[in-house]
């Protein structure tokens, strides 16, 4: 998609720089002249959306870690003083908790979109890799940041995740006692999280440079899933994009408001606001919301090992999702059956959600006594979990590869334009000429 | 020397004596990442500190029968439980259930001394701090995963693989013990 440039510097300083850096250059071939695909919907404003919560999250963090001591007799007291007596203090952190809640909403929202129209697909897997990357290293981060708080739910939530390392079998436990810094998860295990909770964003801002450079390589993808393939199939970034994005990225903000003004506290836990007691588990242990189907995964399966294995394969069955799907037609707008399965796997992952919230043991159906298999009562979130973990796989490892050998999609347009403009046009000197009119 | 200069300008690139060279730097490289990532990856391990583990000693009189003190040792919950003779046979009777980390009660507690439970109270399944009492064994039950300890602290359910673990302690008198 990287054609020739058409930045012309407009006065002598541009000039000048423009033969020494040309960085005006680069960011005008890649956001201002940059072609996009004329049909491309909402969906795709997220990854604008992504890079600015990156932006809220660096710059609400880089200001909290001014008020916060990284020590476990001090953390849980800093934060306190950061929400009573620090001016302002209260909104960056409410900004910064909530701001993580809303960059993974985007992130999942952003990956299921690229699940649903195949942008996985050749020529774009690096790109796809390089999305499943940011988000470990997103994940990664979040988790350490919860930590530094210090109350209840992020020390234990830390000693659990922590311990999953444990599992491994020999070679687990002397990886645990180094990843910890000590027998126990404390000060020092506190002391590093910070230090890389701090380190891991810029790590993230480094691989969405990469994403970006890889995206305007192989150019979007697009709802249809088929490549522009003349000028009358796509629309320059700026104004079109710019503009769209812009709009998108409002509405977020308006949501994100809504958080942090009114509800700052509604996706947290309140055992975080009891200081960290080594010696005593809150009651009901959970993540944050966008862990928890991860966890119902990882109580799903009765062996200690298996679960987490299974925890990490479901997030590295996404790495292999470029081979395993064997479909030529990338948009499942095209693929009735494979749009079928995309909604149950869906309504699976919400399940998974609110199966990690619930405790193990609880009924679904309250009052329906049933049987137990494998140790557990049939009607208990644990076997809700299982199904749901089954299908889960099943997704990527069986039906992803057979649908693309079984199914007959609908026809594909022949370009985006077709379906796209309502006069489709007859010539495409016409459709070009029709174009520029409009732009 | 004037030999090896001769011979050198005869065969132009040695092919030998160049990829002698490059594995050397390349080598020598190696082993100065390896000797500066070392120490990057060590001081990670526990400090002096930590590792200057201190033993603790505790006054079993304060305890009741049927109730259990939890005390911090390395950082970690300690379970001091004054069992009952009803969960004492409890424990001793499932010595032949079928258990996924066999061991039996008298194993799992000093010679003469079954009232006396000392155990590390984290769960071997992911490290939670197990309630006592909870669980339909009597035990504990763990808030985190579900699993079920028995009044032995031996696992009964759920996903952990192992026992609670006991640790080395020594009975100094009848009445106090020290764990470490």
């Amino acid at each position: 998609m990287s054609g020739h440039s058409t930045y012309e510097p407009k006065n002598g300083f541009s000039r000048w720089l423009d033969q020494r850096l040309p960085v005006t250059r680069l960011v005008w071939d890649s956001f201002v002249d940059y072609p996009t695909p004329r049909n491309l919907n909402y969906w795709w404003t997220f990854g604008g959306i992504l890079s600015l919560m990156l932006g809220v999250q660096i710059v609400s963090g880089i200001v909290l870690a001014m008020h916060y001591t990284p020590s476990a007799s001090g953390a849980f007291a800093s934060v306190e003083h950061i929400m009573r007596d620090v001016n302002y203090g209260w909104l960056i952190r409410y900004t910064h908790a909530n701001g993580a809640s809303m960059f993974f909403m985007a992130v999942y929202i952003h990956m299921l979109r690229g699940l649903y129209y195949g942008s996985f697909k050749p020529p774009r897997e690096v790109l796809w890799l390089l999305g499943c990357v940011i988000y470990g290293l997103m994940m990664a981060t979040a988790f350490m940041g919860y930590v530094l708080p210090w109350g209840q739910m992020s020390f234990h939530g830390a000693v659990v995740i922590t311990n999953i390392i444990g599992a491994i079998p020999v070679i687990g436990g002397p990886i645990l006692t180094w990843l910890q810094g000590g027998f126990a998860v404390d000060n020092a295990t506190l002391n590093r999280f910070f230090s890389l909770h701090y380190l891991l964003p810029f790590m993230i801002a480094g691989v969405v440079v990469l994403h970006v450079w890889a995206l305007h390589v192989v150019g979007q993808n697009n709802p249809t899933g088929i490549d522009p393939k003349s000028k009358v199939d796509t629309l320059p970034f700026t104004p079109y994009a710019t503009v769209k994005d812009g709009f998108a990225m409002s509405v977020f903000l308006i949501l994100f408001a809504v958080f942090v003004f009114y509800m700052p506290n509604s996706l947290g836990h309140a055992d975080n606001y009891i200081e960290a007691n080594p010696l005593v588990t809150p009651q009901h242990i959970v993540p944050e919301w966008y862990f928890l189907p991860f966890y119902a995964i990882l109580r799903a399966v009765p062996d200690k090992v298996m679960g987490v294995v299974a925890m990490f394969g479901s997030i590295g069955v996404l790495f292999a999702l470029p081979w395993l799907d064997t479909s030529k037609v990338r948009s499942m707008r095209y693929r009735p059956m494979a749009k079928l399965y995309f909604i149950i796997l869906l309504v699976v992952c919400v399940t998974l959600g609110f199966c990690g919230a619930k405790l193990p043991d609880d009924q679904v159906i309250p009052g329906l006594e049933t049987f137990k298999v494998m140790d557990s009562d049939l009607n208990s979130f644990v076997w809700l979990s299982r199904l749901a973990t089954l299908y889960y796989f099943a997704y990527f490892l069986i039906i992803t590869p057979l649908l693309g050998l079984i199914e007959t999609p609908k026809p594909t347009p022949e370009t985006i334009a077709s379906p796209a403009l309502s006069h489709p046009p007859t010539t495409p000197a016409g459709a070009a000429a029709d174009a520029e009119k409009k732009g | 020397m004037a030999d090896s200069a001769v011979h050198n300008t005869e065969a132009g690139d040695d092919p030998s004596r160049r990829d002698f060279i490059h594995i050397a730097a390349i080598a020598a490289a190696g082993g100065a990442v390896a000797a500066i990532a070392w120490p990057l990856i060590s001081q990670m391990n526990p400090s002096a500190d930590t590792l200057a583990l201190a033993s603790v000693e505790y006054d079993l009189t304060k305890i009741e029968p049927g109730q259990q003190v939890t005390i911090n040792w390395r950082g970690k919950p300690l379970f001091i439980r004054y069992r009952t003779q009803a969960q004492i046979d409890e424990a001793v009777r499932d010595d032949s259930a079928q258990l996924k980390d066999p061991e039996s009660d008298a194993q799992r507690h000093k010679p003469g001394k079954a009232q006396w439970l000392i155990l590390v109270g984290s769960c071997t399944h992911l490290g939670c701090v197990p309630t006592v009492g909870g669980g339909e064994y009597g035990g504990w039950f763990c808030p985190c995963h579900g699993s079920v300890y028995d009044t032995s602290g031996r696992i009964r359910k759920g996903p952990a693989p192992k026992n609670l673990v006991v640790p080395e302690y020594a009975f100094l008198s009848d009445t106090k013990v020290k764990i470490g």
